[in-house]
Order: structure tokens, then sequence, then C-alpha cells
């Protein structure tokens, strides 16, 4: 047995290169001081940093806004993430309790975090196929059969996927629509949609496979989509709170359709 | 047009004559809950009923009122708690601070996901020693990609731990004395076998998905309701710490160090000297 010998250790002990606060003096990230080092970029590229420790290029760094601006983030408060903001504010609740409860929730498997973590991952092996010259048709379709879906491809509650052109669009004028993912991503689509199942790509899809084509791991991918809603999220609340309190979709006591067992006593 | 409803076999409501909003009689599971159960059953009979949708036997309620008890707290040191206690010292409000409870408690490494773990290895064993110390001396996650981190212990049991800690001990004897006939009682005799082949002592998560198995709960049902139960201890101590003020919390003030410090010297503003 191991035992707390690793506890002991590291009691009062952190170490660390992510960084650290010298309070009222200076700040390190990463192992830049945040003042010289890096008060002269963006935001965004300050935030790809902090998750990758590389600093990529504008291109890139826009490339990466347009999959946030353009696929994750629907102003949409009939959305499920997005509901519970509005929910939330309908409750006169607060705008940080709000988003970070519908920022969790968007690590769902039908759609948000963990269907574009699943679909990077699914993207990632089918490229791995195809440079070890394999049949890729076969692998596609093994795993459809496998897993009774595929990350990145279908989509509940509609069958074709509006963000995919204008993504698309946005990556070709910054030259980064042509990488081997992005090309195998259609080729994938292809064949399904071809096979009895007829399922066409999702943003999840053209996503991880953009995403993939500039370098990030699949642990990368997901970190950097986390808050990625947030922009789609926020508006809602901000919308539902300036409305009458409670008046977001209310439910009659008829909304409910009642499926169990009939009235007993204790 | 068709209404769309949700649909549920939990809860069914009466409206008041005069209010469709609102509820004149509520059920759970056929119990009107408000002219039949209140005043008669006791908390934890009521989550059995919310959970199972049937009225538990004596022995299920008193099993969940003993669970609810020994994981009510789990203590100011606990990583869940210290999240809660986080929210408090910095004035945060009280959802955060549970919010902050559930973060940290919901994880492989002595919360929630972990006790989901451990629900799985007893679907997958049973009752069969040989399956239990082949899947805990070499514990593999059952997917390979998940947004959750890898493991890095056999769930149920202790990583850091020396040997199995008394207050665990005293909930598996007090919870196999109120189930005497199945995984509890399993988990008691075989403990020190299921120890070696993990290679660590037993931790609470351990016992309590034991009990949870013995209630019957699934492994979702049994994730959710032990971030649910762990809930006091947050709640109490996120208070307490509020009141005191963060002078009094640790900030681990010498305790982190920068391995990559580029020192005082690169913070100075770049001149023509420099350049």
């Amino acid at each position: 047995m191991k035992g707390p010998g690793t506890l002991i250790k590291a009691e009062d002990n952190w170490h660390t290169d992510i960084g650290a606060a010298f309070v009222g003096e200076r700040v390190v990230f990463r192992g830049k001081d945040l003042f010289t080092e890096l008060n002269d970029i963006s935001w965004f590229k300050h935030f790809i940093f902090g998750i990758t420790n590389k600093m990529f290029s504008d291109n890139e760094i826009k490339l990466m806004e347009k999959i946030w601006s353009l696929t994750m983030s629907y102003p949409d408060p009939r959305i499920w993430n997005n509901r519970i903001a509005a929910l939330s504010a309908s409750a006169k609740s607060t705008g940080a309790l709000a988003i970070a409860a519908s920022t969790a929730c968007s690590e769902a498997n039908v759609y948000g975090t963990n269907a574009g973590f699943l679909a990077i991952d699914f993207i990632k092996r089918a490229q791995s196929i195809v440079d070890k010259n394999k049949d890729l048709a076969k692998f596609v379709l093994n795993e459809l059969k496998t897993n009774r879906s595929i990350p990145g491809f279908g989509r509940p509650v509609a069958n074709s996927d509006e963000r995919i052109t204008p993504l698309l669009n946005e990556a070709k004028k910054l030259g980064l629509a042509n990488g081997p993912h992005t090309q195998l991503t259609f080729e994938i689509e292809k064949i399904l949609y071809e096979s009895r199942y007829k399922l066409r790509m999702n943003a999840a899809g053209i996503n991880s496979a953009l995403i993939a084509d500039i370098g990030f791991t699949t642990r990368e991918q997901y970190y950097g989509i986390i808050i990625a809603f947030s922009s789609g999220i926020l508006p809602c609340f901000i919308d539902a709170v300036s409305h009458e309190e409670g008046t977001f979709f209310p439910l009659p006591c008829s909304r409910l359709s009642y499926k169990g067992r009939g009235d007993r006593n204790w | 047009m068709q209404k769309e409803k949700i649909t549920t076999k939990i809860w069914f409501e009466e409206e008041e004559p005069n209010n469709p909003f609102a509820a004149k009689r509520s059920y759970c599971s056929g119990y009107d809950v408000y002219g039949d159960l209140l005043g008669k059953i006791s908390w934890s009979e009521y989550i059995y009923l919310l959970f199972k949708l049937e009225k538990p036997q004596p022995w299920q309620a008193e099993l969940l009122e003993a669970i609810a008890i020994a994981i009510a707290n789990p203590g100011p040191r606990d990583l869940s708690v210290r999240g809660a206690m986080n929210g408090g010292v910095g004035g945060s409000t009280a959802a955060s601070c549970l919010m902050a409870a559930l973060a940290p408690g919901a994880g492989k490494n002595g919360g929630a996901r972990e006790v989901y773990q451990v629900m799985r290895l007893w679907q997958q064993c049973q009752f069969d020693l040989s399956t239990w110390q082949q899947k805990l001396s070499n514990y593999q996650d059952e997917e390979e990609v998940e947004v959750w981190p890898a493991s890095e212990h056999s769930p149920g049991f202790d990583p850091y731990g020396a040997s199995c800690a008394t207050p665990v001990l005293q909930t598996l004897n007090h919870l196999a004395t109120i189930c005497p006939d199945g995984s509890l009682a399993y988990l008691s005799t075989h403990r020190e076998q299921l120890e070696q082949a993990a290679d660590c002592p037993l931790a609470m998560t351990g016992v309590i998905a034991a009990a949870f198995t013995d209630l019957e709960l699934t492994d979702e049902q049994a994730e959710m309701l032990f971030l649910l139960l762990r809930l006091p201890g947050a709640a109490v101590h996120s208070l307490e710490q509020k009141k005191l003020g963060w002078r009094k919390y640790p900030f681990f003030g010498e305790g982190l160090t920068l391995t990559n410090d580029p020192g005082p010297a690169s913070s100075q503003p770049i001149t023509e000297a420099s350049l």
C-alpha cells in the first residue's frame, strides 16, 4: 500500500509552472510576465495560451473565434443549456449562478462539450486509420454499429446543420479549410450519407476537424470549448431577467403527463 | 395544437379550481404528499419513495437514514467541503457554495463518480471474489474517451490510506447490521481480500456503494444521491467560514513554488537601454 506518504510530502507544498500572483508586484502566467510579455495579445489568444502553452497565429485564433461565434452560442432560450439561464432569470437568481449552471450542463452528451470531445477523438482516430492505409468505410460503419452513433455526425431535433457552410466559408477566407482532418470529415460524411443511415455532418464534426488541423489535442479542444457557449447563455439570462418574474414558459398543472401509480394511501 | 407536456411517473398534480398554475393536491407515485405523507413519514422514507416510487421496508428506510448520517458531513478537510468554504470566505452566494461543493464532490477521487464506478463493479462482479480481485488489481475505466479524468486508483478504496479508517469500519459494521445478507455483508466478510487486490484500504465510497447496491439503486441514482446527501456539511462549513472571514482561513501563502519564475527583472518596463 502506498499509504499517506504522498500527502505528507504535498502538505503546504504545491509545485507548478502554470503561474502565480505576486500580489502588489507582478503576475507570472505560464512562465511569462503578464504585464510586460502578454500585455499586447488579445483575450482569446491569452485564453488559448493558458490552455495550450502555445501561441497560435492570428488566423488560427480568428478561426477559433469563428467556431465559437458561429456554431456554439445561439441566443435561443429554448436550447437546453440556455434555458437553464432563462429559468434562473425568471426565478430572479443571479447571472453568475445562471451561467455557471448552464455552462456545467453544456457538458452534455447529445450536444455541447462532451459531443465535441468525442468528435475530435473520432476524427483523430479516423485520420490514423487513413494514415495506416486501412479501410475507412469499414472503420466508420463499424463504429456506427458498435456505438449506434458517430460523434460529429447526425443531430437531435434537425437533420441538417446550418452552421457548417458559414463556418467553412470563414475557414476558407483564413486559408485554414483544407487540412487533412477537414478533408477527411467530408469523406466520412459521404460514407455515412450514402449508407442506409443517411447521416449528415454536424457542427461538432466540422469544428473538431478544423481544430485538429491546427494542432489541438483532444483534451485541449475540450478545455477550449468549455465556456464557448457563454455568449449565447448570458443574453438569454439578460432577456429573461428583464421580463416579469415567472413568465418564462410557465407550466400549468395540466402540462404534466402522469404515467405512474394511481392514488393510494401510505 | 397539441401542447407539449412533461412526462413523469413521479409526480401528479390536481390544480386549484381558481388557478391552473397552483396545485391543489400533489401526488408522489400515487401518495398525496401534503394530505397524507406530511407528518406521517420520515425524510428517509420520502427520499426512498422519490427514488424508487415505492414505500420502503423498515430496514430500507433505516439503512438510507444511516447512510445519510454517515455522509452528511465529510468534514472541513474534504475536497468538496473545502470547495464550499472557499465560497463562504469570499462572501459568495449560498448556491455557489453548494455548487462549489458539488464540483469536487462529483469526482473520481472520493466523490460521486467514484460511487458510480463502484456501483458498476457490483453489477459486474456481484459475489464473485475472483472477478472482484481481477478488476480491483488492475482497474480500467470503462470508457477510454470521456470528459472525466482517468482513474488513478481502484474505486471504493483509499489511495493514500495506511489501513481502513475507523469511521469507514464503523459505518460498514453498522450498515451491515441493518442489511446482514447483501453486498454490505459480503464487503464486511471479504474486506481484507478486496483491500489486498486494490492495494489500498476500503474507503467510504466503497461502503456507501455497497449500501446503495443493497437498496437496489441504479448506478446513476447512487451517483446523484451521494452528491445530494453530502451537501449538509458543505452548507454549514461554508456558513461558518463566511462568518469567520478569510483572514482565519488558510491561503497557503508559503505553500506554492513556481518552477519557471522569470523573476522580477522581466517585470521592469522595457526601456531603450534594454532594447
